[in-house]
């Protein structure tokens, strides 16, 4: 098969990659690029743990290709935190103890953020149908929706 | 006993007990944490495993001269390059059987062989050039049908053991296990009313979301490396070396971080291929489990059919109490149903009791341990009778099971008579709370059920390090699953006095430390916990002899109190107490390095019992089912770090919901799994469900310094028992099978309705 | 000697009964002396059992002590999720 060209915006960065025509986003993210905070827990779209933004859409990345990034910017957990500075997101998981093993953690923060970018005051049942393409088989949820209810709350008084 | 049952010397904790960040969390909400699948190594290669699509057949030849000639192949192994080193250990046999298929293929998905290429692409390519010759062979995936006369059979080796006479004809029946007390028959004559019922549990996935995963890299010298998801990388080593027939010493296996296990990694799988793999290439190779494999090929836990005949006197007092268990374990010998049947009635204070278990094998992938292995699918057989006997006498459940708890002295049903536990402290607090006198909604049920768990110790080996600026470093030898390298911190700084943030842990490769059993059995903050503070005592009574040097005094007149090294009293002399790291700081000078160590085989867990309330909403048109609100009550003996026990809780009671509700192993005709993906095999998502309270009762262990007891397997016994009491309540009709899918709701609402137009 | 107690479905090897007198003052001379009486249990001592005593399960621990009173029961080995 023959690599294909793909020029994008990644957490900021102009990145070059080539991939196959078949391959997923998730494995250019995960094999070329070193990119491995998105995790494959599925391969079909199940269960968010490959979640990423592409132009600010949340959308799990096993199941886009990597030649269709083509020109797009796309956001990964890599790209959360401010230098030093966690998110509040990320911070208020911690807090709360919102991670047990911490494989489900990188999607979920990644679709918690797309959940706040476009709705700040979500309501408890905003926020559980807001996670609901996530898969967590550790912790029942309960301290996820905490921290990310805590953590929109202190972004709205910030 | 009293609700606020502790002992006179309750200590007073410095920082056990209190909610720190944990040390790993920076990494794992940046993304930076390595998991199974986030290895590489220079020159790596990719592995695929060739799965059988049959779910019984003899494998007769497997032809793999065309997949080797295929450009950018590497390495092809099939069971000729797993001889048999297993030496008449049957266990072990099984576990080589179940990697790679010998003779037969015994379930749809089992191993028939496996490629290392360049990359994905022709690996896949390769698999798909390896011809396999099959005969289809008649197969058999149901537990009740696995135990007929003329049912297929997989090993004509399975002579059920257990019974009188020894059977001369082969059978799927492994072996038949009894446990009990008293006379049986003899009480149920005393009752005056029996309930007896046959109830039914489908398998389940452990469901972690991360598929199993490793990188093997084997030299031509028999030198190996090993990076592998895991609940614990010595039983990997140890087992692939035996596997293999390699040297113990030869292989060092690095645990990556884990992201989810319950038990289901608690064995290899993928593991002993890569690493023959790796050695017939003499490349590094990554083999990932695809999430079908997962479903198809690591172990499910046991499908059940279980009977429960439980007797009680007009005044609600239990007279006799028998369960006969079914469990199917897949493939091989080894289905849980021994725990099963030990854990079935250890709830109750009994005079007569009798559980009978089978074990039975049938045409399935070969079960792994899943969260307290055998005693949920009990639990709901148990406590579904016992809530049907306490409306029959006219109490209610809390007061029927309060009536006929277990209590210090109680002969166990498993045998044991029972030292000081928590059961009766959790149903009074239970009582006592707010969800039991919630009003409940229109379509709502409310239903409660108890639980129990055994707990264990295992094998276990810590160093701990004192640097020369003061801090710890503490190295333990259990995969940290779900925080307790923060635990670890904990008792350690507690121990030494000193603060948790000058403590890291970390979990040591294979050639790092002794043996350490696997994290299982919510052993982990007790035993490994148990040898940190052990270790911390050892460094300290170093750090005094130090002291005692630098003081020019004996050591018997130094202690360790508060992080510092003073003298024992005011004859050892006037000297001002010398911190850790002032002591540390001295270290080369007054002997070298300080460490301690501590190394044994942990016992005396301590059993846990827990108690659930739950109100589930039944939809009568859809038979869908919604659980409102949930309340988890445990004794966790002292929580070390309370939010990760609410979390073990919580955690567990979430796979129960799942597993009462929505999640099951669907086969069709043709034996061959038919949801093999998280669309079809639903566990539960944040939508479904409401917060999940708790309340951690502490009784303390007495075989722990701490009072610390196993939390983490306890939460998923009551679930599935107390969904259904619910269910039954809301529905108005007892349901007897799992799961509680709508369809099944439908069904069991019509034959209700038939009944009562029946009757009208 | 001690009494130990063996559960239901190791009967058939042990002539019937359940309650059993070993002479034994800890695990390891519990178990061996079991295997040597009634060599029809060396199978499952193989494939690995506990021991509670008065009420404490043991899964390793030879040397752990046996008194004449200590309770005693032989279990299944104990597995975890
Ligand atoms: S890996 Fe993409 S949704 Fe599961
Ligand atoms: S923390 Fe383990 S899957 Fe979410």
């Amino acid at each position: 098969m023959s690599a294909i060209h793909v020029t994008t915006k990644i957490n900021g960065d102009v990145v070059d990659y080539v991939c196959e025509a078949d391959e997923t986003l998730l494995d250019v993210l995960r094999n070329r690029l070193g990119l491995t905070g998105a995790k494959e827990g599925c391969s079909t779209g199940d269960c968010g743990a490959c979640s990423v933004t592409i132009d600010g859409r949340l959308t799990c990345s096993c199941l886009v290709l990597g030649v269709e990034a083509e020109g797009c910017e796309i956001d990964t957990i890599e790209g959360m935190a401010d230098g030093e500075a966690l998110h509040p997101l990320q911070r208020k998981f911690l807090e709360h103890a919102a991670l047990q093993c911490g494989i489900c953690t990188p999607g979920i923060l990644v679709a918690a953020k797309a959940l706040l970018d476009t709705n700040p005051e979500p309501t408890e049942t905003e926020v559980r149908f807001g996670l609901a393409g996530n898969l967590c088989r550790c912790t029942g949820y309960d301290k996820i929706v905490r921290a990310v209810m805590d953590a929109a709350q202190e972004m709205r008084r910030a | 006993m009293p609700l606020d049952s502790t002992p006179q010397d309750k200590r007073a904790f410095k920082v056990v007990g209190t909610r720190p960040l944990r040390p790993d969390g920076i990494d794992k909400v940046t993304g930076r944490a390595k998991f199974g699948a986030d290895a590489t190594a220079p020159g790596m290669l990719v592995g695929r495993i060739l799965r059988s699509p049959h779910a019984h057949a003899r494998i007769k030849k497997i032809d793999t001269a065309k997949a080797e000639r295929l450009p950018g192949v590497k390495a092809i192994v099939t069971r000729a390059d797993f001889p048999d080193h297993t030496n008449g250990d049957a266990a072990l046999f099984d576990i080589l059987y179940n990697i790679m298929a010998r003779e037969k293929a015994l379930y749809e998905g089992h191993a028939v062989a496996a490629v290392a290429a360049v990359d994905a692409h022709t690996a896949r390519e390769a698999l798909k050039l390896i011809k396999v010759d099959y005969e289809v062979l008649p197969h058999v995936t149901d537990v009740d049908e696995a135990m007929k006369p003329n049912a297929p059979v997989l090993h004509n080796t399975i002579l059920t053991d257990g019974v009188e006479p020894k059977p001369r004809k082969p059978s799927n029946i492994v072996r038949r296990y009894e446990f009990g007390h008293g006379d049986v028959e003899a009480g149920f004559r005393r009752a005056d009313i029996v309930v007896e019922r046959t109830f039914k549990t489908e398998a389940t996935h452990q469901g972690y979301i991360e598929p199993h995963a490793c990188l093997a890299n084997v030299g031509p010298d028999g030198q190996g490396e090993l990076w592998v998801c895991t609940q614990g990388h010595f039983m990997v080593r140890d087992t692939c070396a035996r596997l293999l027939g390699m040297d113990i010493s030869k292989l060092r296996v690095t645990a990556s971080e884990i992201g989810g296990g319950f038990g289901g990694k608690t064995t290899v799988f993928i593991e002993p291929v890569a690493l023959a793999l790796s050695r017939k290439a003499n490349r590094p190779v990554k083999v990932v489990m695809s999430r079908d494999e997962v479903f198809k090929a690591s172990g499910p836990t046991a499908s059940t059919s279980i009977d429960v005949k439980i007797g009680v006197t007009k005044d609600g007092r239990i007279t006799a109490a028998d369960a006969t268990l079914r469990y199917q374990g897949g493939a091989f010998a080894g289905s849980p149903v021994e725990f099963g049947a030990m854990s079935a009635f250890a709830c109750y204070d009994l005079e007569n009791v009798r559980a009978i278990g089978y074990d039975v094998v049938t045409n399935r992938p070969k079960q792994a341990a899943y969260r307290a292995p055998g005693a949920p699918m009990a639990a709901f057989a148990v406590e579904s009778v016992i809530e049907e006997l306490a409306h029959k006498v006219g109490m209610a459940g809390i007061d029927f099971r309060i009536k006929n708890a277990a209590h210090e002295g109680t002969k166990s049903s498993y045998g044991p008579t029972y030292g000081p536990i928590g059961l009766l402290p959790t149903l009074e607090r239970a009582k006592q709370h707010p969800h039991f006198k919630a009003p409940l909604g229109p379509n709502q049920g409310r239903g409660m059920a108890c639980g129990f768990w055994f707990n264990f110790g295992g094998q276990t080996c810590v160093s701990l390090n004192v640097n020369s600026d003061g801090t710890v470093a503490l190295s333990v030898g259990t995969p940290d699953i779900g925080g307790s390298r923060a635990s670890m911190c904990l008792m350690a700084a507690e121990e030494l006095g000193i603060p948790y943030d000058k403590v890291r842990a970390i979990v040591a490769d294979t050639s790092s430390l002794g043996y350490n059993d696997v994290t299982d059995g919510s052993r982990v903050t007790f035993a490994t916990g148990m040898a940190t503070i052990h270790a911390a005592r050892d460094a300290t009574r170093k750090l005094c002899a130090r002291a005692a040097q630098i003081w020019g005094i004996p050591e018997e007149a130094v202690t360790w109190e508060k992080g510092h090294a003073r003298p024992a009293g005011p004859n050892a002399g006037n000297f001002p107490p010398m911190s850790l790291a002032e002591v540390a700081a001295q270290a080369g000078a007054t002997g070298g390095p300080i460490a301690g160590h501590y190394e044994y085989s942990a016992d005396g867990a301590g059993v846990s019992f827990a108690t659930h309330i739950c109100d589930a909403e039944v939809d009568p048109e859809t038979g869908a089912t919604r659980i409102v609100r949930y309340t988890v009550l445990q004794d966790a003996g002292k929580a070390v770090h309370p939010s990760y026990v609410e979390g073990q809780f919580q955690g567990g009671a979430v796979q129960g919901i799942g597993w009462a509700l929505n999640e099951e192993y669907i086969y069709g005709k043709d034996g061959r799994l038919q949801n093999a993906g998280f669309l079809d095999y639903r566990i539960p998502v944040c939508s479904d469900l409401p917060m999940i309270d708790t309340v951690i009762l502490e009784i303390p262990n007495p075989g722990h310094p701490y009072g610390v007891r196993g939390v983490g397997e306890t939460s998923i016994v009551p679930p599935l028992a107390a969904i259904a009491n619910a269910v039954s309540a809301a529905a108005g009709v007892r349901l007897t099978s799992l799961p509680m899918s709508p369809p099944r709701i439908l069904a069991a609402l019509e034959q209700q309705n038939a009944k009562r137009i029946a009757a009208e | 000697m001690v009494k130990v107690v063996v559960w239901g479905s190791l009967k058939p090897h042990t002539g019937g009964k359940a309650e059993l007198e070993i002479e034994a003052t800890n695990v390891r001379e519990l178990l061996n002396r079991l295997g040597d009486a009634y060599p029809g249990l060396k199978p499952q001592l193989a494939r690995g059992v506990s021991v509670a005593i008065d009420g404490v399960i043991f899964r390793d621990g030879w040397h752990e002590p046996l008194r004449k009173e200590s309770e005693v029961f032989l279990l299944p080995r104990m597995v975890g999720g």
